[in-house]
């Protein structure tokens, strides 16, 4: 099994150069810690910035730079600052290649939700309705099951849905998985020391499996 | 030159009536107009609409306004940081109504800018879409959302001058440039004011045009959610 960091890692493969990138709160965060120097890209926070930089020193610490966490960041070479129309008109416009986010529940014909628990507080989608609407590739990071062991990859949601038929891809604690065009989660790579057994009996929805499959490596 | 100086959020805000619908610039509790919130806390009004794209924390910004009861219903995309909040919401105190982060921005700056309605795809096959026109164009589907606009604008910006130009400051500027474009009366507080004129015109964000409103602020907090630090 995958932990955070190391699913972030793995999705920082996924990540070229030229690219801008959305990448949402929680393990998504962590993806930028993964990205090789010799790769350029620029991150795009939907509060305003292109061009999120590390956290600051403590003396550089400004409250008026913060990202869609609120976090305090730093700016890096060549950012550019925005209103929040502006920042949703590029999202919308197309113009962010990837966008990398946290589910609660994948479908099978690539359904997100991750906004809402019925029942529960609801706090609010956020940007991620707008941004799952619009990228024209949606990576996510998500555990494979809950902590009761359910399966988060379904035939269909169950949860109220964030956007439909957008994920293209989900790195997991046990696989990385493609959504297939006509339907179901085509298994790609399985973590270290994880079987194609294991992950067929944790995944609820419809598991296509090509030939042999290969454990991930990392570096 | 109109000179749209008041003295200080006081007087900015004193004929603000009760069951107003407000605009508030700020993301989390960055940019947010911390004097006009300070003088609507003496400001014996409630029954307010507050559009703004989150409610603040317990005891700071938009969070003061929900714990003297001032606010009657509030519009946000995000609103996960107050126990208050989440008491009166729960208890039907509060009325919420909860947006798209892009279609709240989309739907002020339409408001702002006369236009009544749009197509956005988010929200397609959501709970948003309840009750929603939906169109296709060029094989995707879309929904459409109406202008949001306001009695009163009240935003932060970094600059200003006495004309009524702004300039923001990094990611402090947010909703604010668009939310003093969508307010009847849309009232500006700066950190710095100057004379008009003293500001490169090509360096403004907001045009004193939107803004009927201008005082310079005192004593910013600039309170931080989540003070981060390079390990």
């Amino acid at each position: 099994m995958l932990t955070k960091d190391q699913i972030a890692q793995r999705i920082a493969k996924e990540v070229k150069t030229g690219q801008y990138i959305n990448l949402g709160i929680g393990i998504p965060t962590l993806v930028a810690n993964f990205i090789p120097s010799k790769i350029d890209v620029v991150l795009q926070s939907e509060n305003g910035l292109l061009g999120i930089g590390p956290f600051p020193n403590e003396d550089k610490v400004d409250p008026d730079l913060i990202n869609a966490g609120k976090q305090t960041i730093t700016m890096t070479k060549g950012s550019a600052l925005f209103n929040s129309a502006d920042s949703f008109a590029m999202i919308r416009g197309g113009h962010v290649h990837l966008t990398i986010l946290g589910a609660m529940e994948v479908s099978e014909n690539g359904d997100i939700a991750n906004w809402k628990i019925p029942g529960k507080m609801v706090k609010g989608m956020g940007g991620a309705m707008d941004l799952v609407a619009s990228a024209e590739n949606i990576i996510v990071a998500m555990q494979h099951c809950s902590k009761e062991g359910q399966s988060k990859l379904l035939p269909e949601c169950s949860l109220p849905i964030t956007g439909i038929r957008c994920v293209k891809k989900i790195v997991s604690d046990l696989a990385v998985l493609e959504i297939a065009p006509e339907g179901g989660f085509i298994l790609l790579e399985r973590a270290p020391g994880v079987s194609v057994e294991e992950i067929k009996a944790k995944t609820a929805g419809k598991l296509i499996i090509k030939g042999e499959v290969p454990e991930m490596v990392f570096e | 030159m109109i000179n749209k100086t008041v003295k200080d959020g006081k007087e900015a805000v004193a004929d603000i009536p009760s069951n107003c619908t407000m605009m508030m610039g700020g993301f989390g509790l960055s940019g947010i107009p911390e004097n006009c919130i300070s003088a609507l806390l003496e400001r014996d009004i409630d029954g307010l609409t507050i559009i703004s794209n989150n409610a603040g924390v317990d005891d700071f910004g938009i969070g003061l306004l929900l714990k003297k009861r001032m606010v009657k219903k509030m519009i946000s995309s995000y609103v996960g940081e107050n126990a208050e909040f989440e008491r009166q919401l729960l208890s039907g105190e509060l009325e919420v109504d909860l947006i798209p982060q892009g279609t709240l921005a989309e739907r002020v700056r339409a408001g702002g800018a006369g236009i009544p309605a749009f197509f956005t795809p988010a929200g397609v096959g959501t709970e948003v879409a309840n009750g929603k026109e939906t169109r296709e164009f060029d094989g995707k589907t879309y929904l459409m959302e109406s202008w949001l606009k306001a009695d009163f604008s009240i935003v932060k910006a970094w600059k200003g001058d006495t004309a009524g130009n702004l300039i923001f400051k990094g990611t402090a500027r947010n909703f604010n440039p668009i939310m003093a474009t969508a307010g009847n009366i849309c009232i500006a507080e700066v950190e710095e004011l100057v004379e008009a004129g003293e500001l490169d015109p090509n360096q403004i964000h907001t045009p004193g045009i939107y803004v009927q409103r201008i005082f310079q602020g005192k004593d910013y907090e600039k309170r931080i959610e989540q003070r981060t630090i390079s390990k």
